[in-house]
């Protein structure tokens, strides 16, 4: 499971930074996306890979934390996760207005001259 | 006394409450104005304002609390258990000396702006008290916070709310500026947090004084890991405070915004700065073990390589504001190779000057910002430069005020803004007798008795300080030549409104020069209990319960 997830998270992260490099603003919002999912999953894998457990223990008495999630990653990925939409939102609408006024969607607002 | 009164009846204004008002006072102020309609500017004006005063108010007396030993347990310093949850687990604000004047230096920069934007600005766009007050909550919260994940959150929130200000006013220049800017600053959090999660992966605490406890005790093979976690962190810390060569997005950025939001963003990389500052003499100061120490390198180079770039730039400058951009970039190049060298070592004096230097800079920095539209200002006048704007973002119809913008216009306009110009340049470049010359006079002769740090190194830090300072003055008097002396004749025409602020941060920095033995003295301790981690450690992990607290009250 641990290649399999590393592996998903490499491949996220070098697209998105390939993505973000491109001069299209489209690519590069994609690009923030990806990155944005990469470091997501990152911060899960952060309280160690379990399959099926809980994060929220039994009231009292002697609690085996082995057998449980972490939960304090998971409640910092749905944080990260709220943010990071909402800042992409709003690159997005930013993205649309520079558009609108400069006619291109370069990252420049002007196309490179050949 | 039966116990639900004592939860439900808590003392709201009991005086350790004090502490989360300046996260609170702006973000009820924001809130609250998203009610008011977009047409009842006067009324959003004064809640704003009057919020700003509010946060002057209690950052004078948080200062004097963290200055006093008024402070609960005598630690030297403040807490604030949010929830009242134990230490380690919950949420804690923290309030020491260093933290106190970033709040107070954030007040002081925030009421002038607001004055300043009230000549015009604030017409320009939607929502900019608002943004104003949130991006003020963000900064705020990002000084008191205790633990690495608030920091995100508050550095989003404050991110967010410049992502908008920024925007102000519109235009294709501001909209090319503000994707840039929004890019790399989405991009920097990205990776804070990367290093967020891999910090708590490594050592299983986000607590900022748990971490320091926690990492001279590190076994030997997870250390690479929070070394790459503080580096990733430290990239994202070091892009918001402009180290070169992450540096580029800056200068077009802070030219690009408006005025008042220009001399906001003045403290903006500070806040970067005090991160840096913060974390790394925390994590890795002197008692961190293998860790002692960790990045000093990168930041001394890294810092004096900002002060080259950023003097260049001055030089290479040829209008005002993208000098203006290149000074922020100077004042903050020094205060983090001043941080590389207090990692390696230091000691507190060269702290204590950069520190000065740091708040002094950024007050004269605001200040210009604040001055550079008025100078630059064609004989329209403001009605002109506005209406450039207005027409942009098709406010035409909306102008509702009834009266056009008539203030009061300040008689001897050019001699007015050439004393201002020239005040500031004194501070920035350094030279006698106002408080940057105290700054750069205190760092120099700190550096002059320092015997910890190779000579090379030291040596080549002060010459560059020198001359810096010597470009910052051809830079500037150029540019005043041209403004001052050469003009045909015709004033501009500038609203009282527009050069109080101005003359507001001018007086500040007076004050700060008069006051130099007290805010030095106080200056001296801060970087003292900064190269002293275990006070802040002890401080916060000491911190106790309200409900573990012996009752002491009488019915």
């Amino acid at each position: 499971m641990e290649i399999v997830l590393s592996t998903a998270i490499g491949i996220l992260a070098a697209s998105g930074i390939w993505l973000l490099l491109r001069p299209r603003t489209f690519q590069v919002i994609v690009g923030l996306c990806l990155l944005s999912y990469a470091v997501n999953l990152f911060i899960f894998s952060m309280g160690r890979l379990t399959v099926g457990a809980p994060p929220i223990m039994a009231k009292g008495g002697f609690v085996n934390p082995t057998a449980y999630a972490d939960p304090l990653p998971q409640a910092l990925v749905l944080t990260a996760i709220v943010i990071s939409f909402a800042t992409t939102a709003l690159f997005l609408v930013v993205m649309i207005a520079s558009r609108g006024m400069t006619g291109t969607d370069h990252v420049d607002g002007q196309e490179r001259e050949q | 006394m039966n116990p639900a009164s004592d939860l439900f009846a808590p003392d709201l204004f009991a005086p350790e409450h004090l502490m989360i008002a300046p996260i609170l006072i702006p973000f009820i102020a924001g809130a609250l104005m998203l009610l008011y309609d977009e047409r009842q500017r006067r009324a959003k004006l004064g809640i704003s304002i009057g919020s700003a005063l509010a946060l002057l108010l209690v950052s004078i007396e948080l200062l004097n609390r963290a200055k006093g030993s008024h402070l609960p347990g005598d630690t030297g310093i403040g807490f604030y258990l949010l929830g009242d949850w134990a230490v380690p687990f919950g949420i804690v604000l923290v309030l020491d000396r260093l933290s106190a004047m970033m709040l107070m230096l954030t007040a002081l920069l925030a009421v002038p702006a607001l004055i300043y934007s009230a000549a015009g600005w604030h017409k320009q766009g939607q929502h900019f008290q608002s943004l104003f007050q949130f991006l003020l909550m963000g900064l705020n919260g990002a000084f008191l916070t205790g633990d690495l994940f608030n920091l995100f959150v508050f550095f989003e929130v404050l991110l967010a709310a410049s992502y908008g200000l920024l925007l102000h006013g519109s235009g294709q220049l501001r909209v090319r500026a503000g994707l840039h800017y929004i890019a790399v600053n989405l991009t920097a959090s990205l990776l804070f947090l990367l290093g967020v999660s891999l910090i708590y992966g490594v050592t299983g605490t986000l607590n900022m004084a748990q971490l320091s406890l926690v990492i001279p005790n590190l076994p030997a093979a997870d250390r690479p890991l929070l070394h790459a976690a503080a580096a990733l962190m430290g990239i994202a810390f070091l892009i918001k405070s402009g180290m070169w060569p992450l540096s580029f997005w800056l200068s077009t950025a802070y030219m690009a915004g408006a005025a008042p939001v220009a001399a906001m963003f003045a403290i903006m990389t500070k806040v970067g700065v005090y991160v840096v500052m913060r974390l790394s003499l925390l994590l890795f100061g002197a008692g961190a073990g293998a860790s002692a120490g960790f990045g000093a390198e990168v930041l001394i180079a890294g810092g004096m390589a900002t002060v080259t770039f950023g003097f260049l730039g001055v030089l290479a400058s040829q209008g005002v504001g993208r000098m203006a951009a290149h000074l922020v970039l100077i004042s903050s190049g020094t205060a983090l190779a001043v941080t590389g060298f207090a990692l390696m070592g230091a000691g507190s004096a060269l702290l204590a000057g950069a520190l000065y230097y740091l708040v002094s800079s950024t007050l004269a920095t605001s200040a210009l910002f604040l001055l550079i539209e008025p100078m630059s200002r064609e004989e329209g006048g403001i009605a002109a430069m506005l209406a450039l704007t207005a027409d942009a973002y098709g406010l035409d119809d909306v102008e509702d005020d009834g009266a056009p913008e008539v203030g009061f216009a300040i008689p001897g306009t050019l001699t007015i803004l050439g004393l201002c110009f020239g005040a500031c340049l004194l501070v920035l470049a350094g030279l006698p007798p106002l408080s940057g010359f105290l700054g750069k006079f205190a760092m120099l002769s700190a550096g002059l008795d320092q015997s910890s740090v190779a000579a090379p190194l030291i040596w080549g830090f002060m010459a560059l300080l020198l001359l810096s300072g010597l470009a910052t003055l051809i830079g500037m008097i150029r540019i005043g030549i041209r403004t001052f002396w050469v003009t045909d004749g015709a004033a501009p025409k500038v609203l009282a409104l527009e050069i109080a602020p101005v003359i507001v941060l001018i007086g500040m920095i007076l004050l700060l020069t008069i006051k130099a033995q007290h805010s030095i003295r106080y200056m001296e301790d801060t970087a003292r209990a900064l190269l002293t981690p275990a006070i802040y450690t002890e401080g916060v992990m000491s911190a106790p319960r309200v409900v573990d607290q012996p009752k002491d009250d009488t019915p």
